[in-house]
């Protein structure tokens, strides 16, 4: 335990710090911090319930459109902002900026929110891949269905607010890195206390077997929504602070892009280690690195790269790297091996 | 919204027929889906890039200056062998696993292949001209390309083909047994390897008919695969594994359905209608089936 706090504080001072150190990857930073958000809270309902979703971008694709919706909507005419050319007609203040992402988020966290709790009745009671393709579907249909809407850019796609003059010039990633490393902590302490409660163990009971988990008097119907509901609240959250630092809003390229961010967050979250609270964080770390690499390096082959690797971890690294050094070194998991038994074990390999 | 189809009666014979011949297409490549989901139990999300990728294979016969239609023969050949080549390289090391393994290994391979085909062919809509001229019906009101027929003809001939041919080949055979119990056809001497790997190549080859009828009759882009996949997905659930019939009327309902939502709601929301459909649909049957399993209680 002693360990831990040392390595929290450790963790915290290097986040603080780094877009001192590292001035030149804020950007970099700011977008690891919204992947490992998306990874983790991906995991409350993937890892640990068990109820693999493909749609979790609807959340992120939502918060990212009501953020800047609300933030332009609040002081200008939304549709005359989006008819091209809003954002040169009208400026924002900084205080009109920063109030106005403030309710934005907000917005963005607590509307989708009440979406998954609404659809949550209906579509989780959906099991397997029926659910896993329903969910598909929705991230799919949303992006479809915003790319036809006039008021929020159609098919031409819509500008967020640019960042107020305030001075200096590294402000704009200064404020976008610590809004998200903010959120990042945010969830890391939510999803920390949530997994030392009885919540986890009843997410894990409706993974491990949903039915004899009814039949022990859980309401799963209940907590299924709940664990949604709060993945798709740290989703919203995500999306809308996204949307602020990329500027630009697409329906299908950006927002509800299932092929880029829907899937990353599935991916990272079982290269780390589906069902840990470490996983994702790690694996949105190696994640997002050999991706940057890889999409420097390798440009126009991205897509190539990042089908072989889904392939690749899926069927090789299922387990992930927590999975990985749990069976390697179980020991430091807290976990104790009976020595005739792990022998035993190794020679029926 | 337009309601203009429902005002002008010949706008509906229209769109009823279009959407008729469209599903047929639509129905081959459920009938390739439920095919492989019955017998391996895996869900091929690259089901229609694999469709995309037997209409290129059409698209440059048609470069090449061969007749597009001839592609119906080729394009089914060459998937045969993708088909078990993806089968030997990833979908055999997935058949036991988790649903879900096998839902995101398709899914990794969906969009391996969404980007390759990007890089070969290009990002441009292309379609393969047949020349096959039109028929008028009903007095000129009613238009119907003859490519259109055609390819729901090919595809009804190709169906009939391999209902007759799973019927009664020994490979047909052993895929029916297999699906009915993978173990008991083991110990009774079929070799489960080799008829996963024909289920997929002939699933992939009946994607390559489609896919080369589909170059033919509409258009093909690389990214198209999606909607294809999730067509005959929803065709596949709404009928159930192993009913024909009720493959090829929902997906004709289907067709309909898409030609309808297209004169109603624009075209800018045809595939939206589409995903959306396939949500309404899985959500129906949740409850369909939880009030079933209530029942049962």
């Amino acid at each position: 335990m002693k360990n831990n706090s040392i390595l929290y504080i450790g963790i915290l001072i290097f986040g603080i710090a780094a877009p001192f150190v590292f001035p030149a990857f804020k950007v970099q930073l700011s977008i690891l911090c919204v992947l490992i958000v998306l990874a983790t809270t991906w995991n409350i309902q993937g890892g640990e319930m068990g109820y693999n979703s493909f749609g979790n971008i609807l959340f992120y694709g939502l918060g990212m459109y009501l953020c800047a919706s609300v933030q332009v909507g609040m002081f200008f005419p939304l549709a005359e902002w989006t008819e091209s050319g809003g954002e040169k007609t009208f400026v924002h203040t900084p205080a009109q900026f920063f109030q106005g992402m403030a309710v934005g988020l907000v917005v963005a966290a607590v509307v989708p929110t009440i979406v998954a709790g609404l659809i949550g009745y209906s579509i989780l009671g959906l099991r397997g891949h029926y659910f896993a393709i329903c969910t598909l579907g929705l991230g799919v249909a949303a992006g479809e269905i915003s790319g036809g809407i006039e008021i929020i850019g159609a098919g031409q796609g819509f500008t967020t607010p640019p960042f107020p003059d305030v001075g200096s010039l590294d402000s704009r990633g200064e404020f976008f890195y610590f809004l998200s490393f903010f959120t990042l902590v945010l969830t890391f302490i939510a999803v920390r206390s949530i997994y030392s409660t009885r919540f986890k163990l009843i997410l894990n009971a409706i993974r491990d077997n949903e039915d004899k988990a009814e039949a022990m008097g859980i309401e799963t119907m209940k907590y299924k929504i709940i664990g949604w509901m709060i993945s798709a609240f740290f989703c919203g959250l995500a999306g809308g602070i996204m949307g602020g630092l990329v500027g630009y809003i697409d329906s299908t390229d950006v927002a509800f892009d299932g092929r880029e961010m829907g899937v990353f967050m599935v991916l990272m979250a079982i290269l780390g280690g589906k069902g840990t609270l470490w996983g994702p964080i790690i694996g949105a770390t190696v994640f997002h690195i050999f991706k940057e690499g890889f999409w420097t390096f390798f440009l126009g082959w991205q897509y190539v790269a990042l089908g072989v690797l889904i392939v690749v971890i899926v069927i090789y690294f299922p387990e992930g790297i927590m999975g990985w050094l749990r069976e390697k070194y179980p020991e430091r998991f807290g976990e104790v091996i009976d020595e005739k038994d792990r022998k035993a074990q190794v020679e029926l390999k | 919204m337009d309601f203009m189809v429902f005002q002008y009666p010949m706008i509906s014979v229209q769109a009823c027929l279009d959407g008729i011949l469209l599903g047929i297409l639509f129905a081959l490549i459920a009938y390739g889906m439920a095919l492989q989901w019955g017998v391996m139990n895996i869900i091929n999300i690259a089901q229609g890039d694999l469709v995309i990728l037997g209409g290129y294979i059409a698209y440059f016969m048609y470069l090449y200056g061969i007749h597009p239609a001839w592609g119906v023969i080729v394009a089914p050949v060459i998937m045969y062998f993708v088909g078990i080549a993806i089968y030997k390289l990833v979908i055999n090391k997935v058949v036991d696993r988790d649903l879900f393994i096998s839902i995101l290994a398709t899914f990794g391979i969906s969009i391996l292949f969404m980007q390759l085909m990007n890089f070969a062919f290009g990002a441009d809509v292309v379609l393969a001209n047949s020349d096959y001229g039109t028929t008028m019906l009903f007095n000129n009101n009613v238009v119907l390309p003859n490519s259109k027929i055609f390819s729901a003809f090919i595809s009804i001939l190709f169906a009939i083909c391999l209902v007759i041919y799973m019927k009664k080949s020994k490979l047909g055979r052993a895929i029916r047994a297999t699906a009915q119990n993978a173990r008991a056809a083991k110990i009774l001497g079929v070799d489960t390897e080799k008829v996963y790997a024909a289920t997929f190549g002939i699933n992939a080859a009946l994607c390559g008919v489609a896919g080369a009828l589909i170059s033919i009759t509409f258009t093909i882009h690389p990214y198209m695969g999606l909607p294809y996949t999730i067509r005959s997905f929803m065709i596949v659930i709404v009928a159930g594994l192993g009913n024909l019939p009720g493959v090829a009327m929902s997906g004709m309902g289907l067709g309909v359905f898409e030609e309808f939502a297209d004169y109603i709601l624009g075209t800018e929301f045809r595939i939206g209608s589409v995903f959306l459909l396939l949500v309404l649909i899985l959500i129906y049957r949740r409850f369909k089936l939880s009030r079933k399993r209530e029942y049962l209680k």
